[in-house]
């Protein structure tokens, strides 16, 4: 077969696998991006207002799961993480549930991003003019008011870079759930140039479909950017 | 210092750490260990050797790579912009098996590739682990050193050439020496990114410290304790390197510190 009906998008040719490889992964990033903005959303306050007990056990977290390949995380996560959940959940006296690939993947990528997105905000929310949230509180704002009017607006301008490199390595971690199993891009790809010895083929079609989405992510980055930092000379 | 630092929850915390440390090594099984410690041994040996190899080879390819994107000529210019921007947008994962699935399944197919005096290494596997490895990190670090050599101010550059040093000189001298400072912060995060890279080439058949925590895996039916003390070996390794790093530079002096 040529390379084209190799590429085909219905079988015999594998361009449907490699398509739907994409959307999985494309879903586990959004979702795990989505996740670990919030663990990071929750995580940079308890470092910042938290009490004494909670900023040192953020503080393990963090230095933790940044110091541990993710590589060795996910496959951690993914086999004990749903092997906890079940177990949990014989504890309380409910069957054991099979929990789908998607959401551990989603899980598990969260769980590693939060710890990243974490340091970015706290970051983000420390480059805030103090006197801003100050002003809040004396309007008497309560702390959700507060958190949703001034605090998270106007760490946003400063979040971007960092926030926009989460998303462009969210995308790529997706690839290690190739190693658990999950048939994400990279394992649909390794499956096709299995089945049909044209490995070079596929995992360069692969690394288009990938480079495709990073470039399109850095012309909405941009776009992102510029509507963020409008009438703002001092940052970016 | 040390009694700012052991305030009373903290003391707490220890001990619900001990106390989980003793729980994991009392409860869970570490029987295996003993029977394991050579291979450990050479699978961190692996990891360390492949980690400095592709640290170096790559840095020593990031150099150009960021200096041709500042200086030129046009065509090496866009040619790096293209290959840090190819590395940076790909999964590793997917560079590295493209590089041994498809890459090593060409090689055998030509005739002077099966007759060179390389062969014996081509058909390894930790060759093609480095190489991706090495590629990966010039990606990265050549997009930091072009930063670096465009960041170095431009009146030093003008003294140089008011001294009467040719280009290459000036860049030997002045251009390269002040780059470098400008990137040694960074550089401890860097390594220690391309550490948390390495065990990938684990995908590929290549025995590092993951291949070996497989392997007992597979062998001891046992799950969770291997990956465990995994985590404890990498964790370890990071500390030892940042440290390392912190303590040269500390040893190299900056003026605005």
């Amino acid at each position: 077969m040529s390379s084209l009906e190799l590429l085909a998008l219905s079988p015999p040719g594998w361009g449907g696998v490699l398509l739907k490889g994409l959307a999985l992964s494309m879903t586990v990033a959004v979702g795990g991006y989505l996740v670990g903005l919030l663990i990071g959303i929750g995580g940079a306050f308890g470092k910042l207002y938290g009490g004494p007990v909670i900023k040192d056990i953020l503080n393990t977290y963090t230095t933790v799961i940044r110091a541990i390949p993710e590589l060795v995380l996910i496959v951690l996560l993914f086999y004990a993480g749903s092997d906890l959940v079940n177990r949990i959940l014989v504890l309380f006296g409910s069957r054991p549930i099979d929990i789908n690939g998607l959401v551990a993947g989603i899980m598990v990528i969260g769980v590693v991003q939060g710890a990243y997105s974490t340091e970015v905000l706290r970051g983000a929310i420390k480059a805030i003019n103090p006197g801003q949230i100050e002003a809040g509180r004396a309007y008497g704002m309560s702390a959700g008011l507060l958190l949703r009017r001034i605090t998270l607006p106007a760490m946003l301008p400063h979040a971007i870079p960092g926030l926009s490199n989460l998303w462009l390595i969210a995308t790529k971690d997706t690839a290690l759930l190739a190693v658990v199993g999950f048939m994400e891009l990279t394992l649909a790809t390794r499956q096709a140039g299995g089945a049909t010895k044209a490995y070079f083929l596929f995992f360069s079609a692969a690394g288009v479909l990938y480079l495709i989405v990073t470039l399109l992510s850095n012309v909405g980055i941009k776009m992102i950017e510029r509507r963020a930092y409008k009438g703002m000379p001092g940052v970016g | 210092m040390i009694k700012d630092w052991l305030k009373p929850h903290r003391i707490v915390l220890i001990g619900i750490a001990l106390a989980m440390v003793t729980a994991i090594a009392t409860q869970m099984r570490w029987d295996w260990l003993p029977n394991y410690y050579g291979d450990l041994l050479s699978g961190v040996g692996v990891t360390l050797i492949i980690l400095f190899a592709s640290c170096i080879l790559g840095i020593s390819f990031a150099i150009p790579l960021g200096l041709f994107q500042v200086t030129g000529p046009a065509p090496l210019a866009v040619a790096s912009k293209v290959f840090c921007t190819l590395i940076r947008g790909t999964p590793l994962l997917l560079q590295l098996w493209l590089i041994y699935y498809g890459v090593g399944s060409l090689f055998p197919q030509i005739p002077w590739i099966r007759e060179s005096i390389l062969w014996p290494y081509l058909r390894e596997a930790w060759p093609y682990g480095v190489f991706a490895l090495t590629m990966s990190f010039a990606g990265y670090e050549g997009e930091i050193m072009r930063g670096a050599f465009a960041g170095v101010p431009a009146g030093e550059l003008e003294a140089a050439k008011a001294y009467g040093m040719s280009r290459w000189t000036i860049l030997r001298r002045i251009w390269l020496p002040r780059a470098l400072h400008r990137v040694l912060p960074t550089l401890a995060g860097e390594v220690v990114l391309q550490l948390k890279s390495t065990p990938l080439v684990a995908t590929i058949t290549v025995v590092d410290v993951y291949a070996v925590i497989s392997k007992i895996r597979q062998e001891t039916y046992i799950v969770y304790e291997p990956m465990l003390l995994l985590a404890l070996i990498y964790l370890c390794l990071t500390g030892i390197l940042v440290s390392t790093f912190t303590y040269f530079e500390n040893k190299i002096p900056t003026r605005d510190a």
